[in-house]
């Protein structure tokens, strides 16, 4: 079975909130995709968000090094003391979450439309 | 015709004289290469439609050859015809007395053209004659080479297994057509039946059936799957196939201990396998070998019961004619294997049909070739014991960045049959991904020429998934237990979860070394065996 290509792509327009952004995944997460996921979380970071959103809906792969990707990106979210948002994950790789301890760092939520319940007002009140 | 081509096309012409001439008794008459006439140009046409001396100094017409035979020197020609055809043509110099052609020549040599035209014809006819002949022998020979070479590799004798019972007939055509069969018993004691048809024929496609034949057996070397023998065995083949030529091939394991048979097809007639409640035919998808590069074979399995027979057949069979042109067909086949008890007697039976008919003046246009598979009353129990081993799949995977995906979902799809529950699969795929994906990188090197081979089966009531990389000779590196809290701060690497992941995903996992080869075992205890959790 042919990968699916992937993309990682800022939601537009962005949130009538300015808690949070949301980072539309699709395809598989791999060695191949990092400097993609990292532009994404580039272009999410400038927006200066108190939250990044992960949408892994029509995410239908992940492997090892894609948890190190994942791993790295919640580093840099913790670093700038944002909170790292996930949703959609399947059953399986919510039990990878689970053993790995992602999920212990991350806010994890089935569906989109609890996940953007659960932003944190902005600390400045914008 | 563009240019008069015979092989009496050099006739007598003298060079023109001129200077006055010693005595003629010193000079010789001389052939020269004659002027070839295309069949465009107006002479030709002046030629078939006005045969008789042509004089060129008298003639007036627009001609290329015209201009060419004058500056030749050529001074009358005489066409050659035959019932209508241009067969040749005489071309004359001047006369060696110097003197011009008198009214006599002229007669002489009109009279004379065209009894030289019919002698020349039947030259010509004998000549050609004589090639055909030439070329047949060389047919004949052809043929005689192309039916040792496909004699001396089919089997010389059938399997010999308790409680089954094989048989295997082939006529060739009289031409000699592409067909093999042959046995090959496996390392795992199962048994490799295989029946194939080369398309064309002639020693060109008795070297391919024979390239055949090899590149099977040495798959099945390694391989236990027809349909990754085929692949193999596509792969192996395509590159080098001459045009417009192809093999259809069905490749069938059988295990005798259970009487369980998986089969693929390379477009060849689909078997039929006669069970006590009829006739039914043993469909697999897949392309011809030879056609396409990167093709792949579906698999399919059956069970033959005790009294059960499997027939495998060529084309020859089902598209012989009998007088009136009517094809022997499917159905004719399908309702005499349904009258018959099988086993070896379905072949006497069979071909006793066919002669009678394709009838006592059958031209045989094509090899025809059977071969019969029975499983004997009173065979052993279909059920293997619980503590047999029961190979699911067996193949290679070339190791390329990403290979392991389509490892992973081939993997889940023969699971799937085993029933191991849906989230167990999942975690079977994410470890059999990591385990193929460390075993590509890391083993191979990514070297598309070292392939990882899979291994699925089940045994005494778990399931293994063998995975062997060629990098015996360097040590697996047992990673530091991932620790997330130091990837986060940046003291640890974010990598190093593959075999952690493996090992979190698995219910056992065992590494097998040897000098050459790693293979990684990742065991699932399957639900209802003997230690199912």
């Amino acid at each position: 079975m042919p990968a699916k290509p992937f993309s990682a792509a800022l939601r537009e327009p962005v949130l009538p909130l300015k808690e949070g952004v949301i980072i539309d995944l699709h395809g598989e997460i791999n060695s191949t995709v990092e400097a993609a996921l990292n532009s994404a979380f580039d272009h999410a970071a400038a927006q200066n968000p108190t939250s990044i959103v992960l949408n892994f809906r029509d995410v239908d792969y992940i492997n090892s090094t894609g948890i190190a990707l994942i791993v790295g990106l919640l580093a840099r979210a913790r670093k700038a003391k944002r909170t790292l948002i996930v949703f959609g994950l399947s059953e399986h790789y919510l039990d990878l979450f689970n053993i790995t301890r992602l999920a212990d760092f991350m806010n994890i939520y089935p569906d989109e439309q609890t996940a953007v319940a659960h932003l944190v007002p902005h600390p400045t009140g914008e | 015709m563009s240019t008069i081509t015979l092989p009496f096309r050099n006739l007598l012409r003298r060079k023109p004289a001129a200077l006055p001439l010693p005595p003629a008794v010193n000079r010789t008459a001389t052939i020269l290469p004659a002027v070839e006439v295309p069949s465009t140009d107006p002479l030709y046409a002046l030629c078939v439609s006005a045969p008789g001396v042509i004089d060129l100094d008298e003639l007036r017409l627009a001609s290329d050859a015209v201009t060419g035979l004058r500056a030749a020197g050529i001074r009358l020609i005489i066409p050659l015809v035959n019932q209508g055809e241009l067969i040749g043509m005489v071309q004359l110099g001047g006369r060696m007395s110097d003197q011009e052609y008198t009214s006599d020549d002229l007669r002489l040599l009109g009279n004379l053209a065209p009894q030289a035209a019919a002698a020349l014809r039947v030259a010509q006819l004998a000549y050609q004659q004589q090639l055909e002949a030439r070329r047949r022998e060389r047919i004949e020979q052809e043929i005689r080479v192309a039916g040792i070479i496909q004699q001396t590799l089919l089997p010389k004798d059938v399997p010999h297994i308790e409680a089954w019972e094989f048989a295997a007939w082939w006529q060739p055509a009289r031409t000699v057509g592409g067909d093999f069969y042959d046995f090959v018993p496996l390392h795992d004691g199962r048994l490799m039946v295989v029946i194939g048809d080369v398309t064309d024929k002639g020693v060109p496609a008795a070297l391919v059936m024979a390239s055949t034949r090899t590149i099977l057996r040495a798959a099945a070397e390694r391989l236990i799957s027809p349909g990754e023998i085929l692949r193999r065995a596509n792969d192996v083949l395509q590159p080098d196939m001459p045009p417009k030529m192809f093999v259809t091939c069905l490749c069938a394991v059988l295990d005798p201990q259970t009487g369980h048979l998986v089969y693929a097809n390379a477009g060849h007639n689909a078997a039929l396998q006669r069970t006590r409640d009829g006739v039914k035919e043993l469909r697999a998808r897949g392309m011809p070998l030879g056609l396409m590069p990167g093709m792949s074979y579906e698999e399919k399995e059956t069970q033959l019961a005790p009294d059960d027979t499997v027939f495998m057949y060529s084309d020859g069979l089902v598209e012989a004619h009998d007088g009136a042109r009517e094809m022997f067909g499917m159905k004719r086949l399908e309702s005499l294997i349904a009258d018959h008890d099988g086993g070896e007697g379905l072949i006497p039976h069979l071909r006793d049909a066919l002669f009678a008919f394709a009838g006592a003046d059958w031209e045989q246009e094509d090899d025809v070739t059977f071969v019969v598979v029975q499983r004997q009353h009173g065979a052993p129990p279909s059920d293997p014991p619980d503590d047999a081993s029961v190979i699911l799949d067996d193949f290679e995977a070339t190791s390329v960045p990403g290979g392991e995906r389509p490892v992973m979902e081939r993997v889940a799809a023969v699971v799937n049959r085993v029933g191991l529950p849906a989230a167990r699969i999942e975690r079977l795929k994410t470890a059999v991904a990591e385990t193929v994906m460390n075993a590509m990188e890391h083993g191979n090197h990514y070297r598309a020429d070292q392939p990882v081979r899979v291994r699925v089966q089940t045994q005494g009531g778990q399931l293994s998934v063998f995975i062997t990389d060629q990098g015996g000779d360097q040590p697996i590196v047992d990673a530091p237990a991932p620790d997330l809290e130091a990837k986060l701060a940046g003291t640890q690497s974010a990598r190093g979860w593959g075999l952690f992941l493996i090992k979190a995903m698995v219910d056992d996992m065992l590494i097998h070394t040897t000098p050459t080869e790693h293979t990684v075992q990742l065991v699932f205890h399957l639900p209802g065996g003997n230690d199912a959790r």
